[in-house]
């Protein structure tokens, strides 16, 4: 069953048409086109499709468009001002912080949630690690992802 | 497939919208969401085919995280792992609360989900979650997979020849531990159940799971316990973001050396949160030494059933008791 929703997507709003059961992500990837999260298990375990709900970092796979309805959604492309990079990407850059860059944009929003969720010791490597624990990084790059990280915490 | 989404407006209007028959069982035909960290997984991998769902993020289901005399706790349902974690006075009056809920999923999912979905999590054995293996929970009667199969991460108490499968919430152990009540709403209206009746063991219906009649949904949840000395130990394969081979929730008051009370609930060893009356009961109104809590512990684990590939959790299981009992009453 197919149902007009309508979300608002890093300050614009999009009117989609997807099944009840479709994903944030899904309706972001296909319908508003927004490739910057990505899909690496659909059942939360990666983290590469980690977006911004309020403010507050989620697996757009684990969320429901419908749901997402009313919320400010915040993806990957709204990190970047045109052509200035963020300070964190600008740190993944130096520190060498991605390889494939396949799990790269779900490991910067969910750095950039974590910067501002004001945890102690936020520039604890063992305190980054617990909470990005949620972002898997296939090519191993964590050490670096990790000093990103910690430069800007 | 889904034929409907409600997004209602009161619990009323939510318990209404449900279609009169149906169960909160697998298949259910409605089912609620509030989250959807649980729900989506298992309709996607076709464990739960809902027909129609009822979105409760409007419906007024609490969310409200209140401190009241006498360590009074109420947590709304409706409040995320994250927002309850985050709490401060949760994390002064009941530290085994905050370290369970910490200890759980990643901060992702935290964000988004619920304490009365945390609660509600189906089991996370192997053979439950694949819809080619045989299942008495998923399908009635047509076999046990992991009786004679991977039971590595199954029971050790509280099976049976139907099913082994251990529960997956932290929190509900940590519940369990400070012996916490559920608020429950329905058709029928409100009641309250304490948590360790919430939980059924599988016997020969393990697709009942829980207490929870049709359409009826937690609301809240209360603790009304001293919890401040106490503890949260999860033992697992990874180090963060990944289910419990044991656990251990502690929750210990000492007065002059001696144990005044003391509660002691296990996870990830049966299908509900596992305290251990009899090694509480052994060791109240004695001297706190780790010895003696150990020999009780170690006692109340004789009873274990041990599957075979599982017997190692029972040592496992007596450590992490002990550790947790041990900084819950800070001599670790």
């Amino acid at each position: 069953m197919k149902r007009l929703v309508r979300l608002e997507v890093n300050g614009r709003t999009h009117e989609v048409t997807v099944e009840i059961g479709a994903t944030l992500l899904d309706a972001l990837r296909d319908h508003v086109g927004l490739t910057g999260a990505k899909k690496g298990c659909e059942i939360g375990a990666c983290g590469a499709c980690t977006v911004l709900v309020n403010g507050r970092r989620v697996n757009a796979c684990l969320t429901l468009a419908v749901m997402a309805e009313g919320h400010a959604v915040t993806t990957i492309e709204a990190v970047a001002q045109g052509d200035e990079l963020h300070p964190l990407q600008r740190a993944f850059i130096a520190h060498d912080a991605l390889q494939c860059g396949y799990c790269t944009p779900g490991q910067l929003m969910s750095a950039i949630a974590y910067l501002n969720e004001g945890h102690t010791n936020a520039a604890d490597p063992a305190v980054i690690r617990e909470w990005m624990s949620g972002n898997i990084c296939r090519c191993g790059a964590y050490p670096h992802i990790v000093a990103a990280i910690k430069e800007l915490a | 497939m889904l034929l409907s989404y409600a997004r209602p407006r009161s619990i009323d209007e939510a318990i209404r919208s449900a279609p009169a028959g149906t169960s909160p069982t697998a298949d259910d035909a409605h089912a609620y969401i509030a989250g959807g960290t649980e729900l989506v997984p298992l309709m996607r991998a076709g464990i739960a085919e809902p027909r129609h769902l009822v979105d409760l993020q409007k419906a007024g289901l609490r969310t409200s995280i209140e401190h009241g005399v006498d360590h009074r706790l109420v947590i709304g349902a409706g409040a995320t792992m994250s927002e309850v974690a985050a709490d401060p006075t949760v994390g002064e009056r009941y530290p085994v609360v905050v370290q369970a809920l910490l200890a759980s999923a990643s901060p992702q999912i935290r964000n988004a989900a619920t304490i009365g979905g945390n609660l509600l999590q189906r089991t996370r054995c192997s053979y439950f979650r694949d819809a080619t293996f045989a299942c008495n929970k998923r399908v009635p009667d047509s076999g046990c997979s992991a009786q004679d199969g991977h039971n590595r991460s199954h029971a050790i108490f509280g099976g049976s020849p139907s099913c082994v499968a251990v529960h997956a919430s932290d929190l509900a152990v940590a519940l369990c531990a400070v012996d916490a009540k559920l608020s429950l709403a329905g058709p029928d209206g409100k009641r309250e159940i304490r948590l360790r009746d919430f939980y059924l063991e599988p016997r020969h219906t393990p697709w009942i799971e829980t207490a929870l009649a049709p359409r009826e949904l937690i609301v809240e949840v209360e603790c009304a316990a001293d919890a401040t000395s106490s503890a949260y130990v999860k033992v697992r394969d990874r180090a963060s973001f990944e289910f419990a081979l044991v656990s251990a929730a502690a929750v210990i008051h000492i007065e002059f050396g001696t144990i005044v009370n003391i509660a002691i609930a296990l996870g990830g060893v049966a299908p509900r949160p596992w305290r251990l009356t009899t090694a509480e009961n052994v060791v109240k109104g004695r001297p706190f030494t780790r010895a003696a809590v150990s020999a009780a512990v170690r006692s109340a684990l004789s009873a274990a059933q041990p599957l075979r590939d599982n017997a190692f959790k029972i040592e496992l299981a007596r450590r992490a008791a002990e550790r947790a009992v041990a900084v819950a009453g800070r001599i670790e």
